[in-house]
């Protein structure tokens, strides 16, 4: 089971009830996944030379302004961090993967689950209209949103095994399905220097992905890739700072259905999840083709991302080794 | 309940709002008209993609839905002339036994999977595993096709106008496909075969039943080879 939906705003006037139009979107996929949800959400874009992490923690009591003050003065940098429920989102000037390093070195319980210049995301466990409530998304704005809904079949029902997982800056993945070839493509994405934070199959495919922009591949050429590479039943959608992108396994069991008007383009896991949207009565609807990468605001989809990245990030050996996995 | 007589139409149309009343209600108000009745015409409002609407009914009604439909609408259906004025989800006519259901949009997977009898026309495109297993149901496709459509295909016939997918027929067993465009692919067994005088004869029928506007002459027809149903130690490897 599980259920996805995507929103893109085509019409600048909707921007401002991207929450509000999503909320039912969610909430509709609830009998398909209801032990736990999340989103992805673009907004405020951070300005030049700043990160925007979105954190977790097991606590609501967890004192993040002190975590903010400890990394400001540990790297010299500049925070601003502000609390939502189990999570908190935080903007600094310091140098990404610096802040993520320093992160991983503590053991408090804080868990990074996105970063990058306008992408936020939270994700609990329970019930997706409670999920939403927590964190207040109802008033969100913005252009485009992702969210899944979770009925756990490979791991434990835990806020770290919901859904999205984060691919890359301003990047995260959200999947409908169960991957069989997970736990041997996760040994060999370990050996090439990637962490997982959670026994979940969707992960090892955010991580597939993420190992793949690393070494320079482009989104679109990734995402074909994984075609080939990840064994099982997926529907994929991934979101991206200018939009989100879909793509089917070959088989194409597991349900899509993509429409589109005038003022915007939807994707879900069923139709349901879509009729709630203004319009939807008369929008163009079909059903994404297997093994076709589908994209909107797709400017960002052909960029190959390797110079983005530190040296520090993949080992010498992965990306030699870039093309084993392939 | 919620039945409003429509004083415009010719016939008496009882309109039910599946968003005020739900589904179940829906369902069993079609279900429950005494035989003989003469409140034939219904039009159901608000689908918003529900699954199971429409589904089950067993009587001579003619029901519109006015919207887009979800999983296996107008499944099982018998006797019944059920119009989805929009998009249907996987499923659509799931079982049918008789009457004919018509998709004015295009169908997800497995549109008319193991069909007994009736009619069913999808105006536009319908995804993979059309015709999944049909068992006597003829199926008309204004548009395309997806992968593995006729898949183990039983009785019936398949016709579609515009292209199929891959795997077209996979394992077929008697039914009979028309194909007006491209053929990405055959499946295992599935061969094209000769279009005689008396298949021209059925598939303009078809085409005319369905008001699809081609020209028989164009279409090509495929079915099975044989060669998998019949056991032969030659092809023991391929059951």
């Amino acid at each position: 089971m599980c259920g996805i939906v995507g929103l893109y705003l085509k019409n600048e006037a909707l921007y401002p009830e991207l929450g509000k139009l999503f909320q039912p979107m969610l909430i509709e996929m609830t009998s398909r996944g209801p032990d736990s949800a999340g989103v992805a959400l673009y907004r405020d874009p951070v300005g030049d030379g700043e990160t925007k992490f979105s954190l977790a923690h097991d606590s609501r009591r967890h004192d993040w302004q002190a975590l903010a003050d400890e990394l400001a003065g540990a790297l010299g940098a500049r925070t601003r961090i502000e609390q939502r429920d189990t999570h908190a989102i935080l903007v600094t000037d310091a140098e990404e993967e610096t802040v993520k390093r320093w992160l991983s070195g503590r053991d408090d319980g804080t868990r990074l689950i996105g970063s990058g210049r306008s992408i936020e995301i939270y994700k609990e466990t329970g019930l997706p209209k409670d999920v939403y409530e927590r964190f207040d998304l109802a008033k969100a704005a913005g252009r485009h949103m992702i969210g899944h809904t979770r009925m756990a079949t490979e791991s434990a029902v835990t806020s770290a095994g919901s859904h999205p997982f984060a691919t890359g800056a301003d990047l995260c993945l959200v999947h409908n399905g169960s991957l069989s070839n997970h736990n041997r493509l996760r040994e060999e994405l370990k050996r090439k220097g990637v962490t997982f934070g959670s026994q979940n199959d969707s992960e090892v495919a955010a991580a597939y992905l993420t190992w793949k922009l690393r070494n320079g591949v482009s989104l679109k050429r990734a995402m074909e890739d994984a075609l080939d590479d990840l064994d099982g039943f997926f529907t994929f959608c991934v979101g991206t700072a200018d939009g989100f992108a879909v793509v089917r396994d070959p088989i194409a069991c597991k349900h899509a259905v993509l429409a589109e008007t005038d003022d915007w383009v939807a994707m879900a896991t069923e139709f349901r999840a879509i009729a709630s949207l203004p319009g939807a009565d008369t929008a163009r609807i079909w059903e994404p083709r297997p093994a076709t990468v589908y994209s909107w605001g797709d400017e960002g989809m052909d960029i190959e991302t390797v110079d983005h990245l530190p040296a520090t990030v993949v080992p010498a050996s992965a990306r030699a080794a870039a093309g084993g996995l392939h | 309940m919620n039945a409003s007589p429509n004083a415009s139409s010719r016939q008496l149309t009882q309109t039910l709002d599946l968003g005020e009343i739900g589904l179940r209600d829906v369902n069993r108000r079609l279900r429950e008209l005494a035989p003989g009745s003469n409140e034939t015409a219904w039009t159901i409002t608000n689908p918003m993609g529900q699954h199971a609407i429409a589904c089950g009914l067993d009587s001579a009604l003619s029901v519109d839905i006015a919207g887009h439909v979800g999983f296996y609408c107008a499944g099982m259906n018998q006797e019944a002339e059920v119009t989805v004025h929009g998009h249907a989800g996987v499923g659509v006519a799931e079982n049918m036994m008789s009457g004919t259901v018509r998709v004015k949009g295009n169908a997800s997977q497995s549109a008319g999977a193991t069909g007994h009898g009736g009619l069913l026309v999808i105006e536009g495109d319908a995804s993979s595993r059309c015709g999944i297993s049909m068992k006597g149901i003829d199926i008309v496709v204004g548009g395309s096709v997806g992968h593995m459509s006729g898949f183990m295909a039983q009785l019936g016939h398949l016709v579609i106008c515009g292209d199929a997918g891959e795997a077209l027929g996979d394992s077929i067993y008697e039914a009979r496909l028309y194909v007006r465009g491209k053929v990405e692919s055959l499946g295992a067994d599935c061969i094209e075969k000769e279009m005689t005088p008396d298949h021209l004869h059925t598939l303009t029928d078809l085409l005319t039943r369905a008001g699809m506007d081609a020209d028989p002459a164009d279409f090509r027809r495929y079915g099975s080879a044989r060669t998998l149903y019949h056991f032969d130690i030659d092809n023991a490897s391929a059951y």
